[in-house]
């Protein structure tokens, strides 16, 4: 038989109350996961080295080229999940040749490709103009074409024209901040504006993935940071790394707080789809919002990173304290996505039942593949890290 | 009094939920009404609607179906449709613990302001000049969007095609001037389409003479499924 | 200006004319002629083929069976809606025979009692006890029950 169907037949004897005939099958799954859980840490990361450059958070300054390319190496795959996703992989191209307008989803290629090209490469692209320049004079090899074809041919490298680089490169932050919350606030949009469905049906919807975007990105480059220093085994900043901690606390604040408010909010108004959502959280979504969302991901950060505000252990400690934290809360926010499409696909649009959800180890859509799209940024970002050791770049203006 | 005629002056007319949708000055604009006092839940629809579209016989795949909806003397709701209700209902819930029961059968509302045709990204889900949501099998790219903002449950991702299927109110038919195989092969006439443009039609006067319902009207889908005696339970 | 945003803008102006020529080459012909969409999807659609035929084009041969059910409490019943669809019946009449069905289990659903099937819309019997032994058909002429 198609294990298409075998898989089916299964989740068809654990259907509970009445669903619509056409419900069992979960539509979107896993790679949908990631989808909003990658364009997060993209708008994030940004966000973090942004926070440096147009605020003049001084103490970020060693965040700042490794936020970008984080940012950038997760920016690379976040179509990935999409496109595999799709029924019609091949037809993918369609979404740009005839973009229907009403359509949430239509938008997406052109909102990714105005961050990809105008935003994220061109603040690269500027921040490491000299750089490539000076590099393509010292390396030999491959590595010295990929880098004069990188400069694309200019090599003016005279302080005016550096100082060109600094200042283009100050206005493309500036305006790739109101992108980044685009780009996210937008991911929010394609759930929030689903009227047929009230799990995702609510403004909150963007102002939440953007806030909890900013948690993830950050947590992440913090990350990130701690286990560059301790691969080079250089010494950390450890005053970037209390702020960076400090603005994380803050956002995982406004985040709760806004999380919250939606769910107060649906309680209190208690409309017709009150009695299933109920059911949905405090059943089938149990472990996945209350468990690792909230406590795991929400609770226990906060309060760790709330007690650090106040008193501050030696620097080992801290440092492992804040390592820890960071993974928890992105294994939080990670909970967060599969809670919003995993968790709105459970109930029935008819308020009367659920259907299941096994996650498969093989198959597109399986576990493995999503590990993949998962490992594979990492992947990208050593190549890059190796390629543009951001340590080797020349001391720059800002 | 001022003030009552300025306002009266800016008010527009506000539209019923039943003629929520802005017909075409010409041409057919197809509805569908269904009468649940005659329905007998044969499942002929179901049946013959697999058979007709080529839908496959597997039971997660539906574009039309039925559902009975019993509510018990205990105030509880008992909703099933086994297989869609192809294969007949067998009355499990004893008589006396019933309240009131009733066949629902559903399908696409062919609604007019679709959303399902508002989220496709490509533009291969729209609505016909005659008022139908189609799907273009050729151009879909299988994101199931949707799926997901179809109130009604009324898509599903064709298995081996691997785009999105619904009903078409069996286009392939009503340009051949046939009735959908739904409607043509229901034994108590409970279902009829037709032109909403022509006051004339059966389901003009359907609709005129009978206390009409359409499902989840505050979601204002402009459904073009028009109920008779529908429950307020049904969703 | 300078020498790098002149390179940036000509690589711009470039990337987005390619584009143009894309979105004009891959366009499908028919796109856009009646809605956003493609117009000859509409032809495919209704090209597709007709599988129920009607009871119109069975008279045409079994003009005396037709009589006789319209005749009856079935008369408002198409033909092939206990025997199936007769696209390739009526074409190749002798090899592509159609459904003749005879088990009790395909007249109960219609037939068999439920509370929900309106009382006035059809006769309603205990399956399980009237006659169980028998085939519905022996008794009862489905062309006039």
């Amino acid at each position: 038989m198609n294990p298409q169907y075998d898989q089916l037949y299964q989740a068809l004897t654990k259907v509970v109350g009445y669903i619509y005939p056409n419900e069992i099958e979960l539509n979107w799954s896993i790679l949908i996961v990631l989808y909003p859980y990658i364009t997060g840490l993209v708008a994030g990361a940004f966000i973090l080295a942004s926070l440096e450059r147009v605020f003049n958070v001084n103490a970020l300054k060693p965040t700042y080229v490794i936020a970008l390319l984080t940012s950038f190496a997760f920016l690379l795959v976040a179509t990935m999940p999409l496109i595999f996703h799709l029924g019609q992989p091949f037809r993918a191209w369609e979404i740009m040749i005839t973009p229907h307008l009403t359509s949430a989803m239509a938008i997406f290629g052109f909102v990714y490709i105005w961050y990809l090209m105008v935003v994220l490469v061109l603040e690269i692209w500027f921040d490491y103009r000299r750089d490539l320049v000076i590099w393509s004079n010292e390396s030999k090899g491959v590595k010295k074409w990929l880098y004069k074809i990188l400069t694309l041919g200019v090599y003016d490298i005279s302080p005016e024209a550096v100082k060109w680089d600094e200042k283009l490169g100050y206005i493309v932050t500036v305006i790739g901040i109101p992108s980044a919350f685009l780009l996210h606030g937008y991911v929010g949009f394609i759930f929030g504006s689903i009227k047929a469905n009230p799990w995702w049906s609510t403004v909150m919807m963007p102002i939440i993935f953007l806030f909890s975007a900013m948690v993830s990105g950050i947590a992440l480059v913090m990350v990130i940071y701690i286990v560059i220093n301790y691969i080079r085994k250089q010494k950390i900043d450890m005053l970037c790394l209390d702020t960076i901690a400090k603005y994380l606390f803050y956002i995982i604040i406004i985040d709760f707080t806004m999380e919250s408010l939606d769910q107060i909010h649906r309680f209190y108004e208690a409309g017709e789809s009150f009695e299933i959502i109920s059911l949905l959280m405090s059943g089938k979504l149990f472990f996945t919002l209350l468990i690792m969302q909230i406590f795991i991901g929400m609770l226990i950060p906060l309060l760790a990173l709330g007690f650090l505000q106040f008193y501050k252990p030696n620097e080992k400690l801290r440092r492992m304290i804040y390592l820890v934290t960071g993974i928890l809360v992105l294994i939080g926010i990670f909970f967060m996505r599969w809670n919003v499409v995993i968790g709105g696909q459970l109930f029935s649009k008819s308020f009367l039942g659920f259907t299941s959800f096994k996650l498969s180890l093989i198959g597109t859509e399986g576990f493995l593949m999503a590990s993949i799209w998962l490992v594979v940024p990492f992947l990208i970002l050593a190549a890059l890290l190796w390629l543009f050791p951001p340590w080797k770049k020349s001391p720059s203006e800002h | 009094m001022a003030g009552t005629l300025a306002v009266s002056a800016v008010l527009p007319s506000f539209n019923a939920v039943l003629f929520a949708a802005t017909k075409p000055k010409k041409g057919p604009w197809y509805g569908i009404a269904i009468d649940i006092e005659k329905c007998i839940g044969c499942g002929s629809c179901a049946k013959t609607c697999k058979i007709e579209n080529d839908v496959p016989p597997e039971p997660f795949f539906f574009r039309s179906w039925v559902e009975q909806y019993t509510i018990k003397k205990d105030g509880s709701i008992n909703v099933v449709s086994p297989n869609g209700g192809i294969d007949g209902f067998t009355q499990k819930i004893p008589d006396n613990e019933i309240e009131k029961t009733f066949f629902v059968p559903k399908m696409c509302n062919h609604c007019s302001k679709s959303p399902c045709v508002q989220v496709c990204p490509v533009g291969a889900t729209f609505e016909s000049p005659e008022g139908v949501v189609l799907v273009d099998e050729k151009y879909c790219i299988g994101c199931r969007y949707c799926i997901q903002a179809c109130p009604y449950g009324c898509r599903y991702m064709h298995p081996t095609k691997k785009v999105v299927d619904k009903c078409t109110l069996c286009y392939h038919r009503l340009k051949k001037g046939l009735n959908p195989a739904c409607m043509d092969n229901c034994p108590t006439k409970a279902r009829i389409s037709g032109d909403l443009n022509d006051p004339d039609s059966e389901i003009s006067e359907f609709i005129r003479k009978k206390n009409v319902y359409v499902l989840k009207p505050h979601l204002n889908t402009g459904s073009k499924l028009y109920y008779n005696a529908l429950n307020q339970e049904v969703r | 200006m300078p020498s790098q945003l002149k390179r940036l803008l000509v690589l711009g102006v470039i990337i987005i004319s390619l584009f143009l020529l894309l979105k004009h080459l891959a366009t499908p012909v028919s796109f856009g002629q009646y809605g956003h969409y493609r117009g000859n999807s509409l032809n495919e659609i209704a090209a597709l083929p007709v599988k129920y035929v009607g009871s119109k084009t069975c008279v045409k041969c079994h003009d005396s069976i037709v009589a006789l059910k319209l005749e009856g409490l079935h008369s408002d019943i198409q033909c092939e809606n206990c025997h199936g669809p007769a696209y390739l019946h009526i074409k190749t009449p002798k090899k592509d025979k159609l459904f003749r069905p005879d088990s009790r289990e395909f007249c109960a659903k219609c037939h068999s009692f439920n509370k929900a099937r309106p009382e006035k819309a059809v006769t309603q019997q205990d399956i399980k006890n009237h006659h169980p032994e028998k085939k519905c058909i022996t008794c009862h002429n489905p062309h006039q029950p």
